[in-house]
């Protein structure tokens, strides 16, 4: 029992970073129809953006943070601004190719920056965990926790709650209707490219000081948050959320008591009958976001 | 063909432009190692280590009149890729000999290919068993085999009083192999095992697998991993409190990195490591111990790699032996030659000894293997 909650508050903890990470590229995918195959990238720039401002600059952490996220919104921004508001009516073969080139620049360009040895980013947190009965987390891993849902609240809101929002969502239902209306639609793209990309990099920045930076790290992130967002309903916010913690908790209860040999595989068992059953996702509402 | 004077004057006018023109070309070593993925540390440091090793003999005038000249190629830590580098650096490069290829499972990917081009190769870090059991007769280890590291570990195990091990081993060939001899070592001493858990060499997150060993009845957790994955256990052990024995395996653990990165986490963890770069006067060199740390804080490089790089410097002098007495830079001299190897590494003799089925032996030498532990983040050597 001591041992099940144990999992269980590890996967909610680690539920919370891969919502992040879905809701990003969801979000992207949802209102450019762009699969953004440099979203493991951008997860890698936060984290080596972090290490820079914390470690190289010695800025205090928690200000690091924001200045790691800012960072991932205006990169975001300008490769949407270079690289897809050209190929706006190319078909989805060539964007996805760029993207694909673009990933392969950003992630070489950190390995010729930072070479290939992982940095640690040391956290203000205190070394002793937070101790509930059998039940331990590490601080650094609760602090993470609660700024993902931050986060995550935050672009909710954003969404479903301010004129962008309203913009976006309008955008994703019909791009020239909301073009005739006076939406500014090339803005709404760099503008979802930029807060996809800043969530992105937010991932990282915030698992950055947790595990090691490296510039390999954003692969298995980039697997996980394709997994979270085909499980969830391509475009789906709240799906996303719910797919972090569904993939979370399948990882964590499948290491502990089946096999930890698979753990990586127990999210795409679970993805493979998600798919069979309900192949829009658990959460998709066709032609709609929010 | 009968043998006139013309032909053997021909023959020796060939022979003879054929080795000048070779006295200025340089004799390649290939170099396979992981500098990019899940053990780009560690293969990092072994090049480092080589490089000086390199460096040192072409100041003393190379290798049989010659200089050596590496070719570094890195193998992504894939053993797909450490195969294509092997063979790309025998058929392209035409190098006669190779390093490589840190990891086991590396090393392994890549021994059909040494049989393929009858190409031989001094493996300086690799501890699965099967690379020199399997019958490649192109292998020569310089490096402990986990049989060697557990039987090392046999005393000590008694000293600890263990009574019941549970296993946390990297998933490959490596981490499988630590656990399956130190398991058969642990239990011909009475000593129970436990669980055997494992993890994906790419995994950050090991906290399901803690979890259940926290919940377990051992007394201690034997670790098998590299450097990077140890630094993040520590890390999630003291996250999740849980405090039982660890003792590390496998060499590739560079304790100082440890201690820079997971802090007081690594407190009261022992660790079985193949060089003691802490006290060089206690190595088996103390002399060329002392010129390899000169020369590698010469460089700028961090004091953690030097448990790592030791293997490259120390595989490279062997692989220049070999060379020179084997007389000649191809691959087959090359391979004769190394079993006349008989030099003073940082970590005792090396020396090969047949192992494997008979007529296809390959080389293994059999290096020393000490413990060491850290407590209050400073490293102390544990007498036995």
């Amino acid at each position: 029992m001591d041992q099940l909650l144990q999992h269980c508050v590890n996967a909610l903890v680690l539920g919370g970073t891969y919502a992040l990470l879905g809701i990003g590229l969801t979000l992207i995918f949802g209102i450019m129809n762009v699969v953004n195959f440099t979203h493991g990238a951008l997860y890698t720039f936060g984290a080596y953006a972090m290490y820079l401002a914390a470690v190289g600059l010695g800025i205090n952490f928690y200000l690091a943070l924001p200045v790691a996220v800012v960072a991932g919104l205006v990169l975001g921004a300008a490769i949407e601004f270079t690289l897809l508001r050209p190929l706006r009516r190319s078909d989805i073969d060539t964007t996805m190719l760029v993207m694909i080139g673009a990933g392969i620049i950003l992630q070489s360009g950190a390995l010729w920056i930072f070479g290939g040895v992982a940095k640690a980013i040391p956290n203000p947190m205190p070394d002793q965990p937070l101790n509930i009965g059998p039940v331990s987390v590490a601080w650094v891993r609760l602090f993470v926790f609660a700024a993902a849902l931050v986060l995550i609240g935050v672009t909710y809101l954003t969404i479903n709650r301010t004129r962008l929002g309203r913009a976006m969502r309008a955008t994703f239902q019909d791009h020239d209707t909301a073009a005739l209306m006076g939406v500014n639609v090339s803005l709404i793209y760099t503008a979802t490219f930029a807060i996809g990309s800043a969530l992105a990099a937010a991932a990282g920045a915030l698992l950055g000081p947790v595990y090691v930076v490296f510039p390999q790290m954003g692969d298995l992130a980039a697997v996980k948050a394709f997994a979270i967002v085909i499980l969830g309903g391509l475009g789906s916010i709240p799906g996303a959320t719910i797919g972090g913690f569904i993939l979370a908790f399948a990882e964590e209860i499948g290491a502990g008591y089946i096999s930890s040999g698979y753990r990586d595989a127990m999210g795409f068992i679970i993805i493979i009958a998600v798919l069979l059953a309900k192949p829009t996702g658990l959460f998709a509402r066709a032609e709609r976001i929010g | 063909m009968p043998l006139t004077r013309r032909t053997t004057l021909a023959a020796m006018a060939f022979a003879f432009m054929a080795s000048s023109a070779m006295a200025a070309d340089p004799i390649k070593i290939g170099v396979n190692q992981p500098l990019t993925g899940a053990f780009a540390a560690s293969g990092t440091y072994v090049v480092n280590g080589a490089k000086i090793a390199a460096d040192e003999i072409n100041a003393k005038g190379g290798v049989l009149g010659r200089k050596i000249e590496l070719v570094i190629e890195d193998n992504k830590s894939n053993p797909t890729e450490a195969a294509a580098v092997a063979e790309k650096l025998i058929t392209s490069d035409k190098v006669p000999v190779l390093l490589g290829a840190w990891g086991s499972s590396l090393t392994l990917a890549t021994m059909p290919k040494l049989e393929e081009y009858s190409v031989p190769m001094v493996v300086e870090t690799s501890s699965s068993g099967k690379i020199t059991t399997s019958g490649n007769p192109f292998v020569f280890r310089i490096s402990p085999p986990s049989a060697v590291e557990a039987e090392a570990f046999e005393p000590i195990a008694k000293k600890l009083g263990l009574k019941k091990v549970d296993f946390l081993v990297i998933n490959n060939d490596w981490g499988r192999g630590a656990a399956d001899d130190f398991s058969k070592m642990l239990k011909a001493n009475g000593v129970q095992v436990g669980l055997v858990e494992t993890m994906d060499q790419t995994s950050q997150d090991m906290s399901a697998q803690l979890a259940k060993l926290k919940a377990s009845d051992a007394d201690t957790i034997m670790v098998t991993a590299a450097v990077d994955q140890l630094t993040l256990l520590f890390k999630q052990m003291a996250a999740l409190g849980l405090k039982k024995r660890v003792i590390t395996t496998g060499g590739s653990q560079n304790p100082d990195q440890i201690i820079a990165q997971a802090g007081s986490a690594a407190n009261d963890t022992l660790h079985l490591t193949t060089f003691l770069p802490w006290w060089p006067e206690k190595t088996p060199n103390a002399e060329a111990t002392s010129y390899f740390l000169g020369e590698w804080k010469k460089r700028g490089f961090e004091f953690a790699g030097v448990t790592e790089s030791f293997r490259g410097y120390d595989g490279i002098r062997t692989i220049a032996a070999g060379i020179a007495a084997g007389g000649a830079a191809d691959p087959a001299s090359i391979q004769k030659g190394l079993w006349a190897v008989n030099l003073s590494g940082l970590n005792g003799p090396i020396k090969f000894e047949k192992s494997g089925p008979k007529g296809k032996e390959s080389g293994q030498s059999k290096p020393q293997v000490y413990l060491i532990e850290i407590k209050d983040q400073k490293i102390g050597h544990v007498q036995l």
